[in-house]
């Protein structure tokens, strides 16, 4: 159990890292992007922009705690 | 102009994840003995060769599609965290990776570890090179896989990443220590521009949309990317003096 505890902290760290809002972000404007080309819109735009978005919300988060 | 930027892109980060792994290798090394040390940098490039060799073809199984919107997401997530880490420290708002500090720091455990002797070789030793190759490596292994993976051409990233070992090792064994010289910040922010990049135009198509142009668009996500963080870079640096 404390094995694959350790396995899943080592993937989780590995592609999340130490902020998980910056890898829900990610999932979130994925899906609307999908969505979106369900839907017959085709939003080859809104990853990009997304990423700015969360870019900034993450730097922002990181440069407040450092002080 | 894909091919370039696969096996640019794996040799950048082969490239910064084999100093890294250098540094631990030298200094079991030096402190415990080159045959434990270069026996455990030897199993651990068997068993990275071995992840790659069996995961590679796996994922030609998986429809390209799926493929993509998986692997696009996942380098996305990983790849921000990259171009984070690299925007903070070009920006002054996280140290530098600082390899002479890491190798003083790992030969100094190594020292004062105890003897213990398994099959002839110098435990401690074949212990930390074997993991330190092993944990860095798996992230070469994975950009290789999933970059690989995703363009249909394992082997072509794989070159990539076999150039940046020799390379690496090449002048690891001319340096004799820890390549402090080299430029990993800006090595991480490009692999960090190029993962996200990457991560951007896979998730797009895996997830149904089409880039204008088709791979012609590429180049340009990739100067958007490094347009945004080198806007991020600017700013924080800005703030730091206002703020100082």
């Amino acid at each position: 159990m404390r094995r694959l505890r350790a396995f899943g902290r080592f993937w989780w760290d590995f592609v999340v890292g130490d902020d998980w809002r910056a890898a829900l972000g990610v999932v979130l404007a994925i899906g609307a992007t999908a969505a979106l080309a369900a839907a017959g819109v085709d939003a080859w735009w809104l990853l990009p922009i997304a990423v700015a978005l969360v870019l900034y919300i993450s730097l922002r988060r990181e440069v407040a705690r450092s002080g | 102009m894909t091919a370039v930027f696969l096996v640019a892109s794996a040799f950048l980060a082969s490239a910064v994840e084999f100093v890294e792994a250098l540094t631990i290798v030298l200094a079991a090394g030096i402190t415990r003995g080159w045959r434990s040390s270069l026996a455990g940098l030897g199993a651990a490039t068997v068993a990275l060769g071995a992840i790659v060799a069996v995961l590679g073809p796996a994922l030609t199984y998986i429809p390209i599609s799926a493929l993509r919107l998986v692997v696009g997401g996942i380098l996305l997530a990983f790849g921000l965290q990259w171009l984070r880490k690299a925007i903070l420290r070009a920006a002054g708002f996280k140290p530098l990776h600082d390899e002479a500090a890491i190798f003083a720091r790992e030969a100094e455990e190594a020292r004062t570890a105890g003897d213990e002797q398994r099959a002839g070789l110098d435990w401690y030793g074949f212990t930390l090179s074997f993991k330190g190759v092993l944990l860095e490596g798996l992230e070469v292994a994975f950009i290789v896989i999933t970059f690989g993976g995703t363009q249909g051409n394992v082997g072509l990233a794989a070159l990539g990443a076999g150039i940046a070992l020799a390379l690496v090792a090449v002048v690891g064994v001319v340096v004799r220590g820890p390549l402090t010289r080299v430029p990993e910040n800006t090595m991480k922010f490009a692999v960090g521009a190029m993962l996200t990049t990457f991560g951007i135009f896979w998730a797009t198509e895996g997830a149904g949309a089409r880039w204008p142009g088709e791979d012609a668009s590429l180049p340009a996500v990739l100067v958007f990317v490094v347009v945004l963080a080198s806007a991020a870079v600017a700013l924080l640096k800005r703030r730091r003096v206002v703020f100082a």
